[in-house]
C-alpha cells in the first residue's frame, strides 16, 4: 500500500475538537501519517487552533469554538489531511543508555521469570529493538515506545507502585517508556536511564517528541553513577 | 516587578492553588492543560478588579484560607459562596473589595459551590511554566512550586492596572450551583460502542461525584453503562469535559488536571458552556447529564459568553 493511501476520517467531538482518525494499528507508517499531518496543522499558526495532539492513530484538534465556526474549521482541517503527506525528515535516533536489573531495576526477576528467559536475555531483547515514540500522555514528557519484544511483553503490575523514581525504564505490554519525573506507576521497572528525557531549565525541556526513535544501551552501575553525575 | 510580597497565606484551606486560564500548546509532549475548574468564575474575578480574564488567581477549594495582604490592593472573589471576613467584618463575594496594608481576609463557611476564585488587581506574579501560571498538582509544575499553598506562602502581585468591570448581577445567581448541576452532553466518536440502552441511562439517570474525585477527574457514583463486547482502544487525546468508561462501567468526568491521552471509550463529552457547572460539584453533589447537539451547544456558549460581557 502506498503511504498516501491511508484511510482517514475527520469527527468533531464535543464542541471544541476534531478529531482525524486512521485505521486503528500500531505500526510506523500510521505514526508518521499522525506526526505529519499534526505537525502540518500546528505549522499553519491557525488563530483558532487551541492545540494538536497526535496519538498512534489519530490527531485531535483542539479549536476555539468562539472563533471559527463548526464547518469552516472541518472543512480546513480536512483540507489540509487532503494534501498528499510531505515526508518529514526522520530525526536521527537517539540512544539511550539504561543499568538495568538490581536496585535500579526491581521486576527485572519477574520480566524473566514471565519470560522463561534470563535476566541477561531480558535485558538483549529490551535492547536490541529500535523503538518508536507512538504518543507521550501520563505525565509531561512519558513517551510511549513501541513495540516490545512479546517475550518479554509483561502486563503492568496488578497493583501500582506509589512511588517510581525518575528515570525509570518500565514495560507495559508491548510498550516501553522512561519515567520522566517521580511518580506514581503501574509499569514493570527493569532498569533506570542516567539521561534526563526531561529537563525544564531548557527552552525544550523535552528530549523525545512523537515520531522519534530510540534505542536502549545497558550500561554498568559505574557508568551509570559516572552519567549521572556528569549530568548534574 | 514587585518584589516585596503582596499576600500572606496565614492559613491554605483544604486545597488552595494558583490557577489561570491553562497550559495550552504543549499536550503533544504530555503537558495537561490544567488552569481553574471553574474559568468563568475566575474571569469575572480578574474583571471585578480590572484584570485582563487570563490572569493568575487563587483557586480555593472547599475549604478557604486566610491571607494577610502587606500592601493596599484591590481583590475580588468569585464562584462558591463562603461568608467572607476582612478583618472581622463581614464582606461580599462579586464584589471590588478594597483592602489595606495589613489587613486579613479570611473565608468561613462555605454556603454552595465548590470552588471560589480570588483575584487580585495586578495578577499574581509568578513565573509561568509553558506560558501559563496554572497549578497542575500531578506533574509538581506551574503555580508555587508546583504544589498547593502552604501556611506562609508569600505571593507577589504585579503592577497592571485597569479598569474594574462589574459583571450583569444575574449572572452571579445563575451560575450558583445548590449540591448539583444538570449539564449537557454530546455523545462521543465511541458512542455506538455502547449498548443501546447505555445512552438512555447515562441521560435518565441521577449520578453523583464519588469520594475519589480530584481535578484530575470525577468517579460518578450511580448506574454504571457497559459497552458492547471488550473492543479495545488506542490511546488518544483527552480533554476537560470528556465522560470516559472504563470496564467496570462507572463514569468518569475528566476533569482540568486530567492526562492528555487515554485509552477508555468515552461515552460522551460536557459542552464548554457547562464545564463551568461541573466545577463547582465537590464529592457527594448530583449530576444530570442532558443530550445535547452541536448546534445547542454553541448557542448556549454564546448566551454564556453575552451574560459575561454585559455590564451590571
Amino acid at each position: 500500500m502506498k503511504a498516501d493511501e491511508v484511510k482517514w476520517n475527520i469527527h468533531q467531538e464535543g464542541d471544541s475538537a476534531l478529531v482525524i482518525s486512521f485505521p486503528e494499528s500500531i505500526d510506523p507508517i500510521t505514526s508518521a501519517h499522525c506526526v505529519a499531518l499534526a505537525c502540518k496543522i500546528r505549522g499553519c499558526r491557525l488563530p483558532w487552533v487551541r492545540d494538536v495532539v497526535e496519538a498512534y492513530a489519530s490527531v485531535t484538534v483542539y479549536i476555539d469554538p468562539l472563533a471559527v465556526d463548526d464547518s469552516t474549521a472541518v472543512e480546513v482541517v480536512r483540507s489540509m489531511a487532503s494534501l498528499p503527506v510531505t515526508k518529514s525528515e526522520e530525526p536521527r535516533p537517539l540512544r539511550l543508555p539504561v543499568c538495568y536489573g538490581g536496585k535500579y531495576g526491581p521486576d527485572l526477576l519477574e520480566v524473566s521469570r514471565y519470560a522463561q528467559c534470563s535476566e541477561h536475555d531480558v535485558i538483549r531483547r529490551h535492547s536490541s529493538v529500535m523503538y518508536r515514540v507512538y504518543m507521550l500522555g501520563f505525565l509531561p514528557g512519558f513517551a510511549y515506545l513501541g513495540k516490545v519484544d512479546q517475550v518479554i511483553a509483561i502486563p503492568r503490575r496488578k497493583s501500582p507502585r506509589l512511588v517510581v523514581r525518575a528515570g525509570s525504564v518500565g514495560i507495559a505490554g508491548q510498550q516501553t517508556g522512561v519515567y520522566p519525573s517521580q511518580s506514581p506507576g503501574g509499569w514493570q521497572i527493569i532498569g533506570r536511564c542516567p539521561v534526563r528525557v526531561i529537563d525544564w531549565s531548557k527552552e525544550k525541556p523535552f528530549l523525545l517528541g512523537v515520531g522519534a526513535t530510540v534505542s536502549f544501551d545497558p550500561i554498568s552501575e559505574d557508568e551509570y553513577q559516572q552519567l549521572q553525575e556528569g549530568a548534574t | 516587578m514587585t518584589t516585596q510580597a503582596s499576600l500572606i497565606i496565614e492559613d491554605p484551606g483544604l486545597l488552595t492553588t494558583v490557577q489561570d486560564l491553562g497550559r495550552w500548546g504543549a499536550q503533544h509532549y504530555g503537558v495537561s492543560v490544567s488552569g481553574a475548574m471553574d474559568r468563568v468564575s475566575l474571569r469575572l474575578a480578574n474583571r471585578l478588579v480590572g484584570n485582563p480574564e487570563e490572569f493568575a488567581g487563587l483557586e480555593i477549594t472547599m475549604s478557604g484560607p486566610k491571607i494577610r495582604f502587606n500592601k493596599n490592593s484591590q481583590v475580588a472573589v468569585s464562584g462558591a459562596e463562603f461568608i467572607l471576613r476582612l478583618d472581622g467584618y463581614l464582606v461580599s463575594s462579586d464584589t471590588l473589595l478594597t483592602v489595606e496594608s495589613g489587613q486579613i481576609l479570611s473565608f468561613g463557611e462555605r454556603l454552595n459551590g465548590a470552588r471560589a476564585y480570588l483575584a487580585v488587581a495586578g495578577g499574581l506574579d509568578i513565573e509561568p511554566v509553558m506560558g501559563s501560571r496554572s497549578t497542575h498538582l500531578p506533574s509538581k509544575r506551574g503555580g508555587i512550586s508546583g504544589r498547593s499553598l502552604r501556611r506562609g506562602d508569600e505571593l507577589c502581585v504585579g503592577d497592571f492596572r485597569g479598569e474594574s468591570v462589574r459583571p450583569c448581577s444575574t449572572l452571579k445567581w445563575g451560575r450558583r450551583t445548590f449540591g448539583g448541576a444538570k449539564v449537557r452532553v454530546i455523545f462521543g466518536l465511541q458512542a455506538n460502542w455502547f449498548l443501546p440502552e447505555a445512552l438512555d441511562t447515562l441521560c435518565a439517570e441521577t449520578y453523583r461525584v464519588g469520594t475519589a474525585s480530584d481535578r484530575m477527574g470525577y468517579r460518578m457514583v450511580g448506574a454504571p453503562v457497559h459497552t458492547c463486547g471488550s473492543k479495545e482502544l488506542l490511546s488518544q487525546a483527552v480533554s476537560f469535559g470528556a465522560v470516559q468508561v472504563p470496564p467496570s462501567g462507572e463514569l468518569i468526568v475528566s476533569m482540568a488536571d486530567c492526562q492528555t491521552t487515554g485509552g477508555y471509550p468515552r461515552i460522551a463529552t460536557v459542552i464548554t458552556a457547562d464545564l463551568y457547572l461541573l466545577g463547582q460539584l465537590g464529592p457527594g453533589d448530583w449530576v444530570e447529564f442532558l443530550p445535547c447537539d452541536r448546534a445547542m451547544a454553541r448557542k448556549a456558549l454564546c448566551e454564556l459568553e453575552d451574560l459575561i460581557a454585559v455590564r451590571g
